[in-house]
């Protein structure tokens, strides 16, 4: 039984996340980061940021929603059953702020098997309003017993 | 933030036990609906012990440790991870950083999360700017 790697190479249409203030807030409480650049706007501005700043890890909030219809595409054809998290990779560049539109594109870079374990890895790359690049993703899922 | 680092320097250990009700919160902060990390009988249903921690979760406790190593929440530049044995709730969590490389205003270093012996994330590496 091969796995089937079809999929390899297709992107999806991008997704847009409008970041709020309080989506900010309620992630940095729910990981323990306490800075309150991430709830106050006078306190990330103290620190020359636009507004409210998000922690680097908020990408998984503004690119998640991206994620979603590539991991469930019947051509991708993943067993989530037999399906772990085995592996992520952030790259960050521009600050991410309450008030940007995040838009994220997410593409299928490969599919391979090795010891009886099929490894799906998906590159995210998300962009504020302004073009710039805010975080690129490397999200590997690995899948038992495809061999 | 002047504090200078070098290869070799170990980044101050930074410990966490995640409360019962953690896995809940993250859940709705973070747009993940999968069961296994919310719903005790779901987990135990599909031969898990019990309600598991998200992987990304656990990654965010060792952006943070790096983050306040360097008292900078966004000095982080890149932070890639693998995700082995699982993690639960209720059990402390301690992220351990050593530096392996240091130039002018970049460190890398290499870091795990673990939970006693239960090693959560390894192999993990990030870069900052400082």
């Amino acid at each position: 039984m091969g796995l089937r790697t079809d999929a390899e190479g297709k992107t999806w249409d991008s997704v847009s996340f409008a970041v709020e203030a309080d989506r900010i807030g309620q992630y940095a409480d729910a990981v323990g980061e306490s800075s309150p650049m991430h709830r106050d706007a006078s306190a990330a501005k103290d620190a020359g940021y636009r507004d409210v700043v998000a922690p680097p890890m908020f990408v998984v909030v503004y690119s998640s929603p991206a994620m979603g219809p590539a991991i469930f595409d019947p051509e991708v054809e993943m067993n989530f059953a037999a399906m772990v998290h085995g592996g992520q990779r952030f790259e960050w560049g521009e600050p991410v702020c309450a008030g940007d539109t995040i838009s994220t594109e997410v593409e299928c870079k490969s599919i391979s098997e090795r010891d009886g374990k099929g490894f799906y890895v998906f590159e995210s790359v998300s962009t504020n309003q302004d073009g710039a690049q805010t975080a690129k993703g490397s999200w590997t899922n690995i899948v038992r017993g495809v061999g | 933030m002047t504090a200078s680092f070098e290869a070799g320097d170990s980044l101050p250990e930074m410990r966490v036990t995640p409360d019962a009700g953690l896995t809940k919160r993250y859940a709705e902060a973070s747009g993940d609906p999968n069961p296994i990390h919310i719903d005790e009988e779901f987990a135990k249903k599909v031969g898990l012990p019990g309600c598991i921690l998200h992987g990304l979760w656990s990654m965010a406790q060792v952006a943070r440790a790096h983050g306040e190593a360097v008292g900078d929440p966004l000095a982080l530049r890149r932070l890639e991870v693998q995700f082995r044995g699982m993690g639960f709730p209720e059990q402390e969590v301690s992220v351990t950083t050593s530096v392996t490389e240091a130039d002018g205003g970049r460190i890398v270093t290499e870091t795990e999360a673990a939970q006693g012996e239960n090693r959560i994330i390894r192999n993990a590496s990030a870069e900052l700017a400082v």
